[in-house]
């Protein structure tokens, strides 16, 4: 299923991919599924589908406060994997789960995986699992041919050539310092981060994410990558809108996706 | 198993941004934690400072009223700025001035943390930025002004619980965004390798000194420590010295709140079970999908869902105990220890002394208990009149 993420990242004419992340549960399950259908038609290459926890470090307030909106509707993550198996008789979009390590530990890391593949879930982001730690999970992943996707940020530096090199499915590049969020302006330099990761793994596709707000900065960012990951922009639509999101939100993806795809 | 482990716990989960940091002090902690000048610099505050060594003081009139074990009291409630806290904080300020940071930020629940913090960056010439939780704000108000007035900017933390968890939480956002220049000054024993071994070391004096000044009265080792445990840095700290002597009883007090059946409760090790979360494998009250869990104590000190990951190991292997003492008892102590020693605890520390009020009773006359007074209570006072049906304050 790894290959699905690579296949995701050429299948467009300029090669560059654009991956939308929504939080399931937020503002509900049935409109988390509707989504998915809705950002695949309007141009998404893979879908980050959050899994909520109580506490993500890794996020700013406005994908905290959705984690907090599906967490208070009782959402669990047999509940998400119950909506990823209806999506799946609809679509075979790359899915990627993106959530906490202890969402996956204490289900099971095992368990867990089963059933992500099971799903034909491609792959899975966990913000607090950095290279030190990710053999507890890529292991097992790897046993399933899911790909454990690393993230790499301004301060790794001298890391980033390790990282790639056992680097699955993309590398997350992280654009700026903080947390998850809109930013008016990225200042890091991508380009040179990309290339890094291209000396230590020439064939794994980067994409960049944090702080994408628009289409123009999601093709900024992917002209100098292989694709925009874009979150919060997205989210804060959900909040917004909340049931009545579908619609926007596919507007929205459009836009970016046109961007990111060159269109 | 990567770096930081006690057995299977510890580790280093935490996102990209910081591996670089947290490697950076790992590498400058194990440059000058043996280096005979920085370690004078460091003795020389703890002494000139911080008033250190502190008392080990004989409990003569708690000894007599429970008719059991002989109790001795560690007095960290003596030390400068009123806990166990300062002694952690001078550590890592000194050395982030070593690694030429300018800039401390911390998390605190009570307040001491971050009490401790803003008066060492005072003395040290450091920014310094608090992260506390909205409710804990409220709480403990007159601790908030202390650290205005000590030069430090706090920030009320809204999400979550607003306590605690959810100010370590906001501390580690704060520091992915503002790293090259500024230091984390964690205040437990938790957290990513390498803070629960770095923030130990710079609390193993409170053993070391027991160990000492127990021998001179004594002439020999105590049969049990006590302590009570949230991140679990005092107890750390009383128990290290402790650890190579199998004969030696260590016992965690942890804030059980309204009872571990309860749940209103703090007991992570009572109630919690495995997991990963604030940078650490350990154990979390946490609910059967892995979120974390809304603890709940009277204390703000002890309001956190973990426990530092070596306690967590300590329990495992059987070589320390970790009893939960509730919100009621721990009150009771406070008043107790007020009473009978004209001593004011902290409603943290009143946790441990409430165990050992159970304890004492059950042991010979010749045994001895050395229990650690964390902190002074007077950070409580407002608090425990309201527990009493007391307003002292105008609301």
């Amino acid at each position: 299923m790894t290959n699905r993420i690579r296949e995701a990242f050429l299948k467009n004419a300029n090669k560059k991919a654009f991956i939308p992340f929504i939080t399931s549960g937020d503002p509900s399950l049935e409109v988390t599924e509707q989504l998915v259908y809705a950002m695949e038609k309007a141009g998404a290459d893979i879908i980050e589908l959050g899994i909520p926890f109580s506490d993500p470090t890794a996020e700013g307030p406005v994908i905290q406060e959705a984690n907090l909106r599906a967490l208070s509707n009782n959402i669990t993550t047999d509940d998400i994997f119950k909506m990823v198996e209806n999506i799946r008789k609809n679509t075979q979009i790359p899915l990627v789960f993106m959530t906490y390590a202890n969402v996956v530990f204490h289900y099971g890391t095992e368990r867990f995986l089963d059933r992500c593949q099971g799903l034909q879930v491609d792959g899975i982001i966990l913000p607090d699992v950095p290279f030190e730690e990710k053999e507890e999970f890529a292991v097992s992943c790897q046993e399933r041919d899911i790909a454990f996707i690393s993230l790499i940020a301004p301060t790794s530096h001298e890391r980033i050539k390790k990282i790639a090199e056992s680097a699955e499915g993309f590398v997350y590049c992280v654009s700026s310092l903080g947390v998850t969020g809109t930013r008016s302006e990225i200042t890091t330099d991508i380009g040179s981060m990309v290339s890094l990761v291209k000396e230590g793994n020439p064939s794994i596709p980067c994409a960049v994410g944090f702080g994408i707000s628009n289409a123009a900065s999601a093709a900024a960012m992917a002209k100098v990558s292989d694709g925009a990951i874009v979150g919060s922009a997205i989210v804060k639509l959900c909040g917004k809108y909340k049931e009545d999101c579908i619609q926007p939100v596919a507007d929205f993806v459009k836009e970016l996706a046109d961007a990111v795809h060159g269109l | 198993m990567s770096k930081g482990r006690f057995g299977i716990h510890g580790g280093q989960y935490i996102p990209e941004t910081l591996m670089n940091a947290v490697n950076e002090l790992e590498e400058a902690y194990n440059r000058y934690k043996d280096d005979p000048e920085f370690k004078k610099e460091l003795k020389d505050l703890f002494n000139q400072y911080a008033n250190r060594p502190s008392l080990l003081y004989y409990a003569k009139n708690m000894t007599e009223d429970l008719g059991g074990a002989k109790i001795y009291l560690k007095r960290e409630d003596l030390n400068h700025t009123g806990a166990h806290k300062i002694n952690n904080c001078i550590g890592q300020c000194l050395l982030a001035k070593k690694m030429g940071k300018k800039r401390v930020i911390a998390e605190t629940g009570a307040g001491q943390h971050g009490v401790a913090t803003a008066t060492i960056a005072a003395l040290m010439g450091l920014e310094c930025e608090i992260f506390m939780g909205r409710e804990d704000c409220e709480r403990q108000a007159l601790n908030v002004y202390r650290m205005k007035l000590l030069g430090a900017k706090v920030h009320p933390v809204d999400s979550g619980t607003k306590t605690l968890k959810d100010a370590v939480s906001e501390t580690m956002r704060e520091w992915t965004n503002r790293v090259e220049d500024t230091h984390y000054v964690l205040g437990s024993v938790m957290g990513p390798h390498p803070f629960p071994t770095m923030v130990r070391d710079f609390q193993a004096v409170i053993s070391e000194e027991i160990k000492d000044q127990l021998f001179q009265v004594e002439g020999r080792l105590p049969d049990a420590v006590v302590a009570c445990v949230g991140g679990g840095s005092n107890a750390i700290g009383t128990f290290y010295h402790f650890i190579p002597h199998k004969e030696v009883k260590l016992i965690g007090c942890e804030a059980a709140g309204r009872g571990i059946h309860t749940k209103e409760t703090a007991a992570t090790v009572n109630t919690g079970s495995l997991g990963i979360f604030h940078g650490m494998k350990s154990y979390f009250c946490q609910d059967s999908y892995g979120q974390i869990a809304p603890v709940y104590s009277i204390s703000a000190g002890l309001d956190y869902p973990g426990v530092g990951p070596e306690h967590a190991n300590l329990y495992d292997e059987g070589r320390a105990e970790y009893v939960p003492v509730t919100d009621d008892e721990a009150v009771d102590a406070f008043e107790y220890l007020s009473r009978t020693e004209g001593i004011i605890p902290a409603i943290e520390s009143a946790h441990a002394i409430a165990y050992v009020k159970m304890l004492a009773p059950t042991m010979k006359k010749d045994e001895i208990i050395v229990v650690t007074v964390s902190g002074r209570g007077d950070k409580d006072v407002a608090a425990m009149a309201r527990y009493r049906g007391e307003q002292i304050y105008d609301e």
